[in-house]
């Protein structure tokens, strides 16, 4: 299982790095987002609950375009076949899609995450805010990373495959958004970064879980034939 | 030919509409009574008057959707457990009605905000917002089956979807909750009692009527679906395969019975 992992895993990385396609389409798309958000808000700088509120309009349509591509090349080139023929847990698939997804959304969250600090934001956040900041991104990513492996999955082997990912996943996510906005908050006010109430980061830590065993009991069933 | 007894006593077209009747007429007069009650028995709002009777519809048909959608949930968990597709049917329609029922609860919703708070749509109404949430995402249950053409692969992959929907019901409702700083006075206040005596008769008898008329809805059209299915089967083994239209893309489940 492990061996498994770690042989999907590297190949997912292998293809990413020698021909990028998520992760800067990613990228690119959260600036063109943001500096959509500049002119369609009126405004050059943002803090509080509005920074908080772009910035995750941003990374979660952002994430979308990962999401909607996590399965296509496995599912045009055969590899899903391939993987079906080998002898291995079809869990493997599922722990090493999630965890490209999730290193694909970090890759991609370097570069939008300082550009909106740079673009939009009003306040500097210190250093303990950005620890906190990452802690939230962390717990978030990893939801939309599961959540994201799911929808993939179910909606490549569809005719509508773009159409539908977003249409599934944007609802399923409303409790990631709900939360991580408000654990955001307190961290990009404009008067100092406050404390992030802990049931926020509880409720993402729940979501990650729920999910997590969810998609761990289901996820055989979309790769199956 | 033993086979064929079995055939006919699990899966007579005629037994697919059993109780129909006796299922419809209760349905109906549990929920005459129920608006009847609400409508003469029970006393007005102190601070809505009238208005408050939409509470009677809205609130049952709620309960009954997340029910319905829940039931969808575990349909096909039993789908995906045993490979039956008859409980790919039966979720099919558990979350088709509730979608319908959805609707309904959002009008009303909606009509009842308007009415008590002067707007039509209010953030600050979890219970509300969480639903419209909800029925978002099983909006695209149907999108889903109809961009999948293979049958198996259709039935199976919408039972992952109704099961990972019906897990995200109760998750929805509590992070929804949760971002409320605070919640507008409510009926059922929970601190002080409940309701008040004499609303809860109508407004049980009203739910009630509601879930009976759910029942009698889904099981109109799974004998309506089942006995479709049953007829081109029949029209198959007289005719052979020219005799049947052959059917076209659909979201509906194909049910192959008889064959």
């Amino acid at each position: 299982m492990r061996r498994a992992v770690g042989a999907l895993l590297r190949k997912e990385l292998r293809l990413e790095l020698s021909a990028p396609q998520a992760v800067p389409a990613m990228a690119l798309f959260s600036v063109t987002t943001l500096v959509v958000f500049h002119f369609a808000l009126q405004r050059g700088q943002v803090d509080g609950d509005l920074a908080a509120g772009v910035l995750w309009v941003t990374l979660l349509f952002a994430a979308m375009l990962g999401t909607s591509r996590l399965f296509v090349a496995d599912y045009e080139e055969g590899g899903l076949d391939g993987f079906l023929l080998a002898p291995v847990d079809r869990t493997a698939l599922l722990v090493a899609k999630a965890v490209a997804m999730f290193a694909f959304l970090v890759a991609f969250e370097v570069v939008a995450v300082p550009a909106f600090a740079l673009l939009l934001l009003g306040p500097t956040p210190d250093a303990s805010a950005v620890a906190r900041l990452v802690l939230v991104l962390a717990l978030a990513d990893a939801g939309v990373a599961v959540v994201g492996t799911l929808v993939g999955a179910l909606a490549v082997q569809t005719r509508a495959r773009d159409l539908l990912v977003p249409l599934l996943a944007l609802p399923l996510l409303i409790p990631v958004v709900i939360a991580a906005a408000k654990a955001t908050t307190p961290l990009l006010l404009a008067t100092g970064a406050g404390a992030i109430p802990v049931r926020w980061l509880a409720i993402l830590g729940l979501y990650d879980l729920v999910f997590g065993l969810l998609a761990y009991a289901v996820f055989d069933y979309l790769v199956e034939d | 030919m033993r086979c064929s007894t079995t055939w006919s006593r699990i899966e007579s077209p005629l037994l697919y509409g059993t109780r129909l009747r006796a299922l419809s007429i209760l349905t109906a007069v549990t929920l005459t009574a129920g608006f009847g009650l609400a409508f003469f028995y029970a006393p007005m709002d102190a601070d809505q008057g009238f208005m408050q009777k939409i509470f009677y519809v809205h609130v049952p048909l709620a309960i009954v959707a997340l029910c319905g959608f829940v039931f969808g949930g575990i349909m096909a968990i039993q789908h995906l457990r045993t490979g039956d597709a008859r409980y790919d049917l039966r979720s099919y329609v558990a979350i088709h009605l509730s979608l319908i029922l959805g609707a309904g609860v959002l009008v009303t919703g909606s009509i009842w905000a308007r009415a008590s708070w002067g707007h039509w749509w209010v953030w600050d109404e979890p219970t509300l917002v969480s639903f419209l949430v909800i029925f978002l995402l099983y909006a695209t249950y149907q999108p889903l089956r109809f961009s999948i053409e293979d049958p198996d692969r259709q039935a199976r992959y919408a039972s992952v979807f109704a099961i990972i929907a019906g897990a995200f019901v109760p998750l929805n409702f509590l992070a929804v909750r949760l971002a409320q700083a605070y919640t507008h006075p409510r009926v059922f206040a929970t601190t002080d009692g409940g309701l008040p005596a004499k609303m809860q008769l109508p407004f049980y008898l009203c739910l009630i009527g509601m879930a009976l008329l759910f029942a009698t809805l889904w099981k109109y059209e799974m004998a309506s679906k089942n006995t479709s299915a049953k007829l081109r089967s029949l029209r198959r083994k007289l005719g052979g395969d020219e005799a049947v239209a052959r059917r076209g893309r659909s979201a509906a489940p194909s049910l192959r019975t008889g064959s």
